[in-house]
């Protein structure tokens, strides 16, 4: 009985899809086969497991039928992971398929094979690919290419042993563009993931090479070549001149990333150009193309005005009397608003200012809350760049006042504010300001009033009351900074007018020093506190001392990053304006090896027996807990429809969180059940805790320690910013409002 | 959809689906989670994702899933999920073909309709075909096929131009530009080189002036009225479709090229000096207590009376709270949407150098919270045959091809609406 169970369960059912199917692969009829391998593709496609008709799809390969052939092709690729040993079955194919006499069999053959990674077929690839790659038709010859590509990337060494990245380089000089094309992308691919192979370093004579094929290839091409280009480096004036003079007639290419791409290679070389007219004849060529890029599809034209971001940061006047490009329009969607707000505060100039602010008062005016808040801050960045536009800019900022929409005001407050701190002579407006003073809810307004009240507390007639309804509820605002500003507003307003405030100062200090637990706030009013009683002169020439005017409040990247940046034009790195380490976790987690590393030769030295458990938990944890974390979440349900992967991941994962859970030295650390628990802070809080928790034994982790701290907090900073969102998120704009907010704190 | 690299696991899908589909806060079109970057754009009712890890080219990523959705398009008339799922089998052959290991390979339609087709194509009997179509999926033609033959040879040219407007409230221009886009039909034989001539005076960034196409036209340093007078365009700038060759154009400005078979995208082109709007409009628009808006809609049409346009819609912003629209019109109907908030007005066919107008009033009903209303411009959609903004013309088309036959020309003007904005 059991056995006879047994047999039912183990040979398929008789009904259900799975066992039509099979009945339709193995049908005499070709047409019913081929229909069977295309309903199983479907079901594949749906997500369903059909692996289980492996070896019946597999009967189907050798068929002249093309169509047919893809179809099953496609679902080796799928599916050879869980059947490796019956792809064999299937080399034999491949390898016939790879000699036929029709090219696109041939190139289907070696691309196929290149995606089946199955380590067995490595071995059998090794012939077909090198005779593919000598093929007489440029179609193979480029794919072929590409599989070079594949194959390293499955297994270097024999990649290497069997010569094909030098077969590839010497790919370089075919004569068809496509096949250079691809010969570039192959070997950048292989130079990135492996750089000690040197596999594409541009030479001068290679130079010429790939600039006669970049006139010829496909846009895909194109882009490929002139991104190899840029990361060449001339040797003389003379060789950049010459780059320039090629590569600049792609700005006219239809393809907005082609002329990204070009864009790129032409501002990077220009640096090595000696001659200055040259220099300032390509940023004018540069611009036209620049601003077509704007009226492309809503995504391209949202890379290309983050680049045009960067490109005025380097050069602010390549765009100088395109101002009106970068209006928006009302239906542009989000992003793309206000990211033209960026770079019409960029191009803003005394010539277009006005025309400007009267959009932006426009852009103040409508619903979108952010949109909103971001075009009050420009009018502000415009008036404290242009002086000539200042008066027009708070005049501006006044009607907006009079609007009474909640987050305008306390942005204008914010702005104004700004202003007040660049040019003097405005204190005309405080009492309008004055007015709203109970609509602020928000701590970036209400601390910017009261730090007008303060600073101006000579020149406002009721400071002295405004302040006392402030100190009233000190122990009632709900944020440190405000706090902080009512303690310095009402130290300065006792400065000016010792006479009358007396008793107010005496309060708020009695409330910040008794009743407040709140160590920085405790901290700056005993400071006040001293300082008072010592000697009100010196107190003064403290509390009073004129500030550095500010020049700007348009951010600014920091030079070494701008320039990090400028090579990565047109990449993900110059969309989020971040170096690419920073999002794609590859080399943060490097430097965290290296610091787990030296951790744990510090503990072999310390402590031998410990050592060997620690280093295989951190060897585990450091590489694989960052990347996997994050990967582990992407995978959440993970089933039986993709057991390829299943073979390798889990491995990992496992290990990764023994890490966290296994070894004596983490399982005392409360910290770590903590960050094990908590899905949101993932990267960064992993980072912090990482290198936190095997530090207790030994106080040794100096320099790397403190640095990963640095960056657990940014990670938590950034979490408090917006609540729930799962793993950590860059999206650009909104991690750039944090560190906006961070640098609005005075 | 399809995995072209082994890291890329199939479930990515799903957390697409949670953290993009289903989440309204996200604002961006990419989005990156761990180490992994999504980037997206949408299509009817499909979203079309590129997955990948690494600093990729963003430009190349979106631009690739354009013409992904534009071939889709193509081969199945439409791209949306109905499309897709009935022809699933053609998407993957596609998706192999145009893109390998994640590299973009030939994506030109024509192409690649040579050897993926809804037929499917025979080994054997495609064998001689087949190392055809590889030469020219490759070659330094890619985008036309050998021994072509038409017993008539013709090409088409439109000239279709979309012309944006932004007027302030107080009647001024901010913005006024032109969108041009050169479509070409060619259907001639063999491998024909075309030599392709427009009215216009390129002038890229200043020191441009000099280097003008159309040297028949005088009056080089002319400032932009005479520049008008004699004929010429001034062209901000240019994006030429790939067949023309660039670098002769980057010479000497002339386009020249060898045509794919069928229809083209030529060249596409920006003008911002003076052009010519086809429509001025006049609005009157006021909110009377907090019960009424009072409009009062005047538009002309600039152009010759000779000429006409067609499909005019204006489109008349409301508040929310609009309960009940009355209008009248001196031509065409008029018909609140509450769906879009605006009164839409279409005018069928609007003859040159007439004027229409419309007034109409709005009923808005009582609201709690008494928000301002953020007054959305009025903007307009219409097409106008045998008119161009820029006024741009084609001078010339001539077509050389060995066996030296005699082909036939046609032009054709079409000045579109792109976003024509009017704020009030």
């Amino acid at each position: 009985m059991a056995v006879n169970r047994l047999r039912s369960v183990l040979t398929a059912p008789r009904k259900g899809e799975t066992y039509e199917l099979r009945a339709g692969l193995v049908s005499q009829y070709a047409w019913e086969r081929k229909e069977s391998i295309q309903k199983t593709i479907m079901s594949m496609t749906l997500g369903k497991d059909v692996s289980a008709l492996f070896p019946d799809v597999l009967k189907n390969i050798a068929t002249p039928d093309l169509d047919q052939k893809k179809l099953v092709y496609l679902y080796l690729m799928n599916y050879a992971k869980s059947h490796p040993d019956l792809c064999i079955l299937a080399v034999n194919t491949f390898v016939q398929d790879s000699e036929d006499p029709n090219p696109l069999v041939r190139a289907l053959a070696i691309r196929t094979m290149g995606c089946i990674r199955v380590d067995k077929m490595v071995d059998y690839m090794e012939e077909p690919l090198r005779k593919t790659l000598k093929d007489e038709s440029p179609y193979v010859r480029k794919t072929a290419a590409l599989c070079v590509a594949k194959l390293f990337d499955l297994n270097p060494s024999l990649c290497i042993e069997n010569g094909f990245l030098e077969t590839l380089q010497e790919m370089l000089a075919d004569s068809n563009p496509m096949v250079v094309a691809n010969c570039v992308s192959a070997l950048a691919e292989i130079h990135e993931t492996a750089p000690e192979t040197r596999a594409l370093v541009v030479t001068s004579s290679m130079l010429k090479r790939l600039l006669l094929a970049l006139s010829e290839c496909t846009e895909w091409g194109r882009i490929t070549i002139l991104t190899a280009l840029a990361d060449f480096r001339p040797t003389d004036t003379k060789e950049a001149e010459h780059i320039c003079e090629r590569v600049s007639p792609q700005f006219q290419h239809v393809n907005p990333s082609v002329v990204l791409a070009a864009v790129k290679v032409v501002f990077l070389h220009m640096q090595y150009i000696e001659n200055q007219q040259l220099h300032a004849t390509y940023l004018k060529k540069m611009s036209p193309p620049l601003v077509t890029l704007v009226s492309s599809q809503p995504e391209v034209q949202y890379v290309a005005l983050r680049n045009i971001d960067l490109l005025l940061q380097k050069q602010p006047n390549i765009l100088e009397k395109e101002m009106r490009v970068f209006f928006c329009k009302y239906n542009d969607p989000p992003y793309l608003k206000l990211t033209k707000l960026e770079i019409m505060v960029r191009i803003a100039s005394p010539s277009n200012a006005d025309q400007l602010l009267a959009e932006l008062k426009e852009y103040a005016l409508e619903v979108d809350m952010d949109f909103v808040r971001r075009a009050v801050r420009a009018i502000g960045q415009v008036a404290i760049k242009i002086e000539e536009s200042a008066e027009k800019a708070v005049n501006v900022l006044l009607e907006l006042i009079n609007t009474k929409v909640g987050y305008v005001v306390q942005e204008v407050i914010v702005v104004i504010k700004d202003i007040f701190r660049r040019y003097p002579g405005y204190e005309g407006i405080i009492p309008t300001l004055c007015q709203c003073i109970d609509d602020l809810d928000e701590p970036n307004a209400r601390g910017s009033l009261i730090w007008i009240v303060g600073e101006y507390a000579e020149k406002i007639s009721n400071a002295g009351e405004i302040l006392a309804g402030f100190v009233e509820g000190f122990n009632e605002e709900f944020t440190q900074q405000t706090q902080l500003q009512i303690l310095t507003a009402v130290v300065k307003l006792f400065l000016k007018q010792p006479d009358q405030s007396q008793g107010l100062v005496q309060k708020v200090l009695q409330a910040a020093t008794a009743e407040n637990d709140n160590p920085d706030i405790r901290d700056r009013a005993y400071v006040y506190w001293r300082l008072l009683s010592s000697d009100p002169q010196i107190a003064k020439n403290i509390v009073l001392s004129a500030r550095p005017q500010i020049t700007s409040t348009i951010p600014v990247l920091p030079g070494p990053l701008l320039d990090a940046l400028l090579p990565n034009l047109s990449t993900l790195a110059s969309v989020y304006q971040k170096p690419p380490q920073t999002f794609l976790g590859k080399g943060r987690s490097s430097a965290l090896q290296a610091a787990a590393i030296e951790e744990a030769a510090e503990n072999a030295r310390e402590n031998p027996i410990a050592a060997a458990a620690v280093s295989a938990a951190v060897a585990g944890s450091t590489t694989q807990q960052i990347q996997n974390n994050a990967e582990n979440l992407l995978d959440i349900d993970f089933d039986g429809a993709a057991p390829a992967s299943m073979q390798k991941a889990p491995l990992a994962g496992d290990s990764g969180l023994e890490g966290l859970a296994g070894t004596p030295q983490r399982v005392a650390s409360p910290m770590s059940a903590g960050a094990a628990t908590n899905g949101g802070g993932m990267d960064d809080l992993m980072g912090m805790f990482g290198n936190s928790n095997g530090a207790p034994p030994n106080p040794m982790n100096g320099g790397g320690g403190s640095d990963d701290l640095m960056n657990g907090f940014a990670g938590l900073s950034m979490n408090g910013g917006q609540p729930p969102p799962p793993p950590t998120q860059l999206d650009g704009s909104g991690d750039r409002k944090t560190k906006e907010d961070l640098l609005g704190l005075f | 959809m399809r995995a072209f690299r082994q890291d890329m696991r199939p479930r990515l899908a799903d957390v697409f689906r949670i953290q993009v589909i289903s989440n309204a806060q996200i604002r961006s079109p990419i989005l990156t989670l761990g180490s992994t970057t999504f980037s997206h754009i949408r299509n009817d009712n499909i979203y079309v994702v590129g997955v990948s890890k690494g600093n990729v080219n963003s430009a190349l990523v979106f631009e690739f899933l354009y013409k992904l959705v534009s071939l889709g398009k193509s081969y199945f008339g439409r791209f949306d999920e109905e499309a897709v799922k009935s022809n699933f089998v053609m998407v993957y052959e596609l998706l192999d073909e145009i893109l390998d290991f994640g590299y973009p390979q030939n994506t030109e339609t024509e192409t690649l309709k040579m050897y993926i087709t809804t037929e499917g194509v025979r080994s054997e009997r495609a064998m001689e075909d087949s190392s055809k179509i590889t030469m020219q999926a490759t070659g330094a033609l890619s985008w036309r096929r050998d021994n072509i033959k038409y017993r008539k040879n013709e090409a088409f040219v439109d000239v279709i131009e979309d012309v944006n407007l932004l007027v302030s409230a107080s009647g001024t221009v901010l913005r006024a530009d032109v969108n041009g886009a050169i479509e070409m039909r060619a259907y001639l034989s063999g491998t024909p080189e075309c030599k392709f001539g427009l009215n216009d005076r390129l002038t890229l960034g200043e020191n441009g002036a000099d280097v003008s196409l159309g040297g028949a036209i005088g009056n080089l340093g002319g400032n932009k009225a005479s520049k008008a007078a004699a004929g010429s365009v001034t062209l901000e700038d240019v994006s030429l479709h790939q067949c023309v060759k660039l670098s002769s154009f980057s010479n000497d400005r002339t386009i020249s090229f060898i045509p794919p078979d069928g229809s083209f995208q030529l060249m596409t082109y920006r003008a911002t000096e003076n052009v010519n709007l086809p429509f001025k409009v006049q609005c009157i628009v006021n909110e009377v207590g907090k019960g009424k808006v009072e409009y009062s809609i005047a538009i002309r049409a600039n152009y010759g009376s000779k000429l006409f346009a067609t499909n005019v819609v204006v489109k008349i912003p409301t508040p929310l709270n609009t309960a009940n629209t009355t209008h009248r019109t001196s031509q065409g109907k008029a018909k609140y949407e509450p769906s879009e908030n605006a009164i839409i007005w279409k005018i069928a066919r609007f003859t040159g150098q007439s004027e229409f107008v419309l007034s109409a009033e709005a009923e808005l009903s009582a609201m709690t919270n008494q928000r301002t209303w953020s007054r959305p411009p009025l903007s307009m959609q219409f097409s106008l045959l045998m008119f161009t903004s820029s006024g741009l013309l084609v001078r010339y088309l001539k077509v050389f091809e060995k066996n030296n036959y005699s082909s036939v020309k046609w032009v054709r003007y079409m000045t579109r609406a792109g976003s024509y904005e009017i704020r009030f």
